[in-house]
């Protein structure tokens, strides 16, 4: 038989389940699974020590195509669950992949609170500025004055940074890249899942066939165009005058920073209490 | 020869703790630190909660001796945060448990179908209160007993126990814990408000009698083996992440496997397993106390603290002679549909005294329709007052 070489995602998928995938044709979600795996591969992990966690969403449908310890949650709590496994086994590697309405909607909370801990989890939200599964609605990164099938006249209300979120709530390691920019992401969540604390890293994403349907965008090429058209890297952005920024999507590690992690303030608490107990 | 009634009560409480063995000292204790004792001696080695009267005690154990333990201890955001995090990590191997009252109990709805889905074990403790909403936070009721059946959407099976004591709240929350690992489900443990408040002197058995029951790991290679295996009970061997199995777990009907499914067949037999784990295992969940039903002709049905106010109120109708007996579910989901028939059958009234508008008279309905409705009496109170036995006993001569 003729030697194929594999490529890398083969080996890293669930080849006897469940394909072809969920994910409309034009979609970004693929190339951010990619990113993920090409990570892990190029990190060397061992996938039995691999964790993927999700909520409910597009992206979410995610971990059930990987060959990982796959855990396919409820809409918003993510990592709420991943918590607990990260509690329980912390040298597994935890990766959870959501959305913009599951993360930052519905899951709000979970994502202030495990930053603001600093737990060791890998946030890979990507973000398409609508909610995709059920069909178009309005999402709170959804720009203002943008078309949904819930903001029929325009989007009445601001869009939240994801970014700043998780910064102003503790996040250790953030970072904001672009599906267009798949070697840039690849290395950004190769660094997050290096990163002792919790990460996120915002993955700015094109849903074509709502969002960019309904808000005349163009096809799967021009989203991606626009990405990389209107995104300027961080190191950039400290040249250019603040005109020439505003509206842009800002890409790089925004934040990278050493805090103490949980699970390893959570061994000192319990060497702490074990003393206690033995005096 | 018939049982006497002490026997009887042994054999249907006693399961889960060896009789007549050496016992630990004596100690005053209140339902709720009994309960946090009872998690730790089955082998509970993680909790995530938040705090909410009147349940807050358990948590507060639980932080002061997990630790300890080498166990996992982790104030959550929200009740929700918490019952997800519990099963997460009972998906990764751990023993878990949360504790909570009525408006964290409704907050852990979506998650506690989410355990029962994926056939995750986990323990939700609810110190039920007064409701509805905020009611009465440190009043008791017992207005959640259909909520632990049917709070979740969809149909889903449910394993509820209800001690009516100190001792009872730990030997139950030991059971608690064994049937959440053998049935692989989210079983839940009802406390009124009185008893986890309650202080009481226990007797709790010694550590080396308590028989405790942990989930049985896959033998078989990663490459064979099924997330939810079919066997004659039911019951699989359900293997914990990070130890190669590499399995995936979904709140999507699923198959045998674990993936997701939109196959009729399919999610056909996800439901029936469901049901059958519990319907075919009805004689190992169900426990039901009798007392003094041998000739008894009024009988009172009622779980928890108000089986405790009905058993002194049978003690003072018998002394002034009127056969009256008692009948208390220990495990109230399933509802011990035959044993109550059985029992049932030959008294020609029933009284029910419960802190609520009415829900165990419900099922007492449904399996007494040979009665006539003045011969099945409820008695409700929602006032965050108890239902005294000199009520339960006035109630008694009005009918007899």
């Amino acid at each position: 038989m003729a030697n194929i070489p594999q490529k890398i995602i083969h080996e890293y998928l669930r080849h006897d389940k469940k394909f072809p995938h969920v994910w409309c044709a034009g979609c970004s979600n693929g190339i951010v699974l990619g990113g993920i795996i090409r990570a892990i591969a190029d990190l060397q992990l061992d996938r039995d020590d691999i964790m993927m966690v999700s909520g409910i969403g597009c992206s979410s449908r995610m971990p059930v195509y990987v060959d990982f310890n796959t855990l396919h949650t409820l809409h918003g709590r993510s990592i709420a669950y991943a918590t607990g496994v990260k509690l329980y086994k912390p040298h597994m590697k935890v990766i959870v992949v959501t959305g913009d309405g599951d993360c930052t909607a519905i899951g709000g909370n979970h994502l202030f609170h495990a930053a603001r801990r600093n737990i060791d989890l890998t946030v890979v939200l990507i973000n398409n500025n609508i909610y995709g599964m059920t069909g178009g609605q309005c999402s709170p990164t959804t720009p203002h004055e943008a078309i949904a099938t819930t903001a029929p006249y325009g989007n009445i209300e601001p869009d939240f940074n994801v970014c700043d979120l998780a910064m102003g709530a503790g996040a250790s390691f953030v970072g904001r890249t672009t599906a267009f920019h798949a070697i840039e992401m690849q290395n950004m969540i190769k660094d997050g899942l290096n990163h002792n604390g919790f990460s996120l890293i915002e993955v700015i994403s094109a849903c074509p066939v709502i969002f960019g349907r309904l808000n005349k965008k163009g096809g799967p090429a021009e989203m991606m165009k626009a990405m990389r058209d209107n995104s300027i890297p961080l190191a950039a952005v400290e040249k250019l005058p603040p005109e020439k920024v505003e509206g842009k999507i800002v890409r790089g590690i925004l934040r990278r920073v050493d805090k103490p992690e949980y699970c390893d303030q959570y061994k000192i608490l319990t060497e702490r209490a074990q003393q206690k107990g033995a005096k | 020869m018939p049982k006497t009634e002490k026997e009887k009560k042994v054999k249907t409480v006693k399961t889960e703790t060896a009789a007549a063995k050496p016992e630990r000292k004596i100690v005053l204790m209140q339902g709720n630190e009994a309960v946090a004792r009872g998690a730790l001696d089955a082998g509970v080695n993680f909790f995530a909660g938040y705090p909410i009267t009147p349940s807050t005690e358990v948590a507060e154990i639980l932080a002061l001796e997990l630790p300890k333990r080498g166990g996992v201890f982790v104030q959550m955001e929200d009740e929700i945060a918490s019952i997800c995090a519990i099963t997460g990590a009972s998906l990764a191997g751990a023993k878990a448990v949360t504790a909570t009252s009525g408006p964290g109990f409704s907050l852990m709805q979506e998650g506690i179908g989410f355990a029962k889905i994926t056939e995750t074990p986990c323990v939700v403790i609810n110190v039920q209160r007064s409701g509805p909403s905020t009611g009465m936070p440190t009043s008791p009721a017992q207005g959640d007993i259909m909520q632990a059946r049917w709070g979740s959407h969809g149909d889903s099976p449910a394993i509820v126990l209800y001690p009516d004591s100190v001792k009872e709240s730990y030997e139950l929350m030991i059971r608690a814990v064994n049937l959440a690992e053998k049935y692989r489900t989210c079983v839940i443990l009802l406390l009124d408000e009185v008893i986890g408040h309650m202080r009481e002197a226990v007797a709790l058995p010694d550590i080396a009698n308590v028989r405790v029951i942990s989930r049985i790991k896959p033998t078989v290679p990663p490459q064979w083996y099924k997330h939810y295996d079919e066997n004659q009970k039911y019951l699989s061997p359900l293997a914990s992440y990070g130890e190669g199995y590499r399995f995936h777990v979904t709140g999507l009907t699923h198959d045998s496997h674990g993936f997701p499914t939109n196959k009729a067949s399919e999610a056909a037999d996800m439901m029936e397993r469901l049901r059958k784990k519990i319907s075919h295992n009805i004689r190992d969940l169900v426990q039901i106390e009798s007392h003094k039903m041998e000739d008894a002709t009024i009988a009172i049905f009622a779980a928890g603290i108000s089986a405790r106010a009905a058993k002194s109120a049978v003690a003072a109708a018998r002394a002034e002679g009127i056969k009256v007996g008692l009948l208390r579910p220990l495990t109230i989901w399933p509802f011990p549909d035959d044993a109550v028939r059985k029992m049932l059958r030959n008294v020609e009234t029933v009284i029910v005294p419960e802190l609520n508008q009415g829900q165990l008279i419900h099922e007492i309905r449904r399996l007494t329709k040979e009665k006539s409705d003045g011969n099945l009496i409820s008695m409700q109170r929602v006032n965050g007052r108890l239902i005294t036995p000199n009520d339960i006993l006035r109630k008694i001569k009005e009918v007899c």
